[in-house]
């Protein structure tokens, strides 16, 4: 992550360190302190929602409706979370979500490499036009083409499908745009160089391109991934059905179905938001950069 | 080596952008078109797509119906309070994590926890840190002798409960974003202030703060049109409503209903387009006030 946020024009982060505790006394020792404390703070601010979910799951119900509030519960009950599992298929909304997370993404991957290499590489008649085309289109509200695009998909006859699911997101222009300004960063002698040496540009794409652009790549599947994930609005929209409900619609059908069974509740929202903190945890320094970069540049 | 397109080479590299046009031509093209024609069909029949009158109908009813105004002026609350909070404590917590090296790397994991996670889940769990009687919420306030709010039900405290939850949800974002900015703001400057006797304080606001210009709009710019979109939160947080006698209806909520539960769909449509129009103008706004202000 580091690396990523040192940006070229910044000092490595060693030497700033060092600067700044030049003429380090008493102040500086409080003013560090000061910070730590701020930073605290607001750390702990930020995860008790967290430990609260968390830990509600874990509790008794008089435990989660206890006032003062139970932190740490006598028995821990994971028991809950087989209770949740029996009170909603929720195992048929996480099978959903997996299978919807994962062809939209591997789907969007293989339409964005190709047409972000034809940007990035190749000459082609209204080329610029249609570039500017498309990102224009990123200026528009998603929601403003939820009405149509429903419309579309029940002429289709695809509502209540999986196929609505997934079609509408096996592309997207941030993610070309993402990629094709790290296509572009790849040498024109590289490309002309192989074209020389007989290697089609498919060849070159797949066994150069690719492999180069790899974090960037990493990059737009993480995002892609947990927008997938938790999207909302769209699936409630075009699904009915209860057994092709994805995690977040069912989850919020689950809170008419629990009632107040607070702690049944927290099991399934730890359910929900578990696969994509462990993914954060693991890959972040990937989403830092995604993000760096469709914000400065985009 | 081959400057001018040819062709065949046009040929080929449309067969490479073929399958990423098909998708966002008949997802994202298409509808933006008929989304704003479809505001305009005042007649319509929508299982045959079948349109039988046209005309402003739909705008004329939308600026006549009294819940629109208010789903307008709840979003521009919202976004309004947001904005700027979340701007003034992320910017804070950005300039304090650019001071110190030792752990800063898990304060940022830390801060941005949320951003990754799923917005009807979290909403939940702010549901019930909520509870009049049994949240977190007003636990807490009680230590300061503060009655307990009923921040769900009560029409006069929603919107700041909705407000709380996405400041906490969004702030990550916006502090790798003034990161990324602090880093690329050339130290030397920092030296020749110290060099000159320059005070913290005017350290930040002489150099810091200008140079930081481009960022602070890119963060404004995105808040800014991410908050006017606001819905899935509405609607978890408030359990499928619009927030106690309608206190955080929003413009995409506005939009929902008249499409999904009464079938509406030229006025939804309509909603749509004004949403877009005052998007824009917002945008347009920050842009002019961009280049008067800031320089680069």
């Amino acid at each position: 992550m580091k690396q990523v946020l040192e940006t070229p024009a910044g000092l490595p982060p060693a030497k700033r360190a060092s600067w700044l505790m030049a003429d380090a006394g008493m102040a500086d020792v409080l003013k560090k302190g000061l910070i730590y404390a701020a930073l605290s703070i607001g750390a702990i601010t930020m995860l008790i929602p967290f430990y609260w979910m968390v830990i509600t799951s874990l509790k008794t119900p008089a435990e989660a409706v206890a006032m003062p509030p139970v932190w740490m519960p006598d028995v821990l009950q994971f028991g809950n979370y087989g209770t949740a599992l029996e009170a909603a298929p929720f195992g048929q909304y996480f099978l959903n979500s997996v299978l919807v997370t994962v062809v939209s993404t591997v789907g969007e991957l293989l339409t964005t490499i190709l047409a972000a290499f034809a940007f990035a590489k190749m000459k082609f008649y209204g080329k610029s036009l249609l570039f500017t085309v498309l990102i224009a289109t990123m200026m528009v509200p998603g929601e403003l083409l939820i009405i149509p695009n429903f419309v579309t998909l029940s002429n289709l006859g695809l509502i209540n499908t999986y196929a609505a699911l997934i079609i509408p997101y096996l592309a997207s222009v941030l993610s070309v745009f993402i990629l094709h300004q790290n296509f572009t960063s790849v040498p024109d002698e590289l490309y002309y160089a192989a074209k020389v040496d007989g290697c089609s540009d498919f060849r070159f794409l797949w066994s150069v391109m690719v492999p180069l652009s790899k974090s960037a790549i990493v990059a737009i599947t993480i995002l892609k991934v947990i927008g997938s994930w938790n999207s909302f609005m769209w699936p409630l929209i075009v699904t009915n059905d209860r057994m092709l409900r994805t995690l977040p619609v069912g989850l919020q059908a689950f809170t008419t179905e629990a009632g107040t069974k607070y702690e049944l509740l927290m099991a399934a929202s730890t359910l929900v938001v578990l696969p994509m903190i462990i993914l954060y945890l693991f890959l972040q320094k990937y989403i830092i950069m995604g993000i760096s970069r469709s914000g400065l540049k985009g | 080596m081959i400057q001018n397109p040819t062709l065949k080479s046009t040929m080929k590299a449309w067969l490479y952008i073929l399958p990423m046009m098909l998708i966002i031509f008949t997802f994202n093209l298409y509808p933006i078109v008929k989304s704003f024609a479809m505001s305009f069909y005042t007649d319509y029949n929508f299982y045959d797509d079948v349109v039988l009158a046209y005309g402003l109908g739909n705008f004329t009813t939308i600026l006549q119906d009294s819940d629109f105004y208010l789903a307008i002026k709840n979003t521009f609350i919202f976004v309004l309070g947001v904005v700027p909070i979340s701007i003034a404590l992320s910017l804070g917590i950005a300039l304090l994590l650019n001071q110190i090296k030792f752990l800063s790397g898990f304060f940022r994991t830390v801060y941005f926890l949320p951003f990754v996670t799923s917005t009807v889940a979290i909403s939940l769990v702010w549901n019930w840190l909520y509870h009049r009687n049994y949240g977190l919420m007003n636990y807490f306030l009680g230590w300061f002798g503060i009655e307990p709010i009923h921040w769900i039900t009560d029409p006069d405290y929603s919107m700041l409960a909705l407000v709380i939850m996405a400041v906490w949800k969004g702030l990550g974002f916006n502090i790798i974003l003034f990161l990324v900015g602090l880093n690329n703001i050339d130290e030397t400057y920092y030296k020749a202030a110290k060099v000159d006797g320059a005070t913290g304080f005017n350290r930040f606001w002489n150099i810091t703060l200008p140079l930081l210009g481009p960022t602070l709009f890119l963060v404004s710019v995105l808040g800014v049109i991410n908050s006017f979109k606001v819905f899935d939160e509405v609607y978890a947080l408030f359990q499928a409503k619009p927030g106690p006698a309608k206190s955080t209806l929003t413009i995409v909520y506005y939009l929902y209903e008249k499409f999904y539960t009464e079938y509406q769909y030229g006025i939804a449509a309509a909603a749509g387009v004004v949403l877009f129009v005052i998007i824009l103008a917002v945008t347009l706004i920050q842009f002019a006030y961009n280049k008067k202000f800031v320089h680069y």
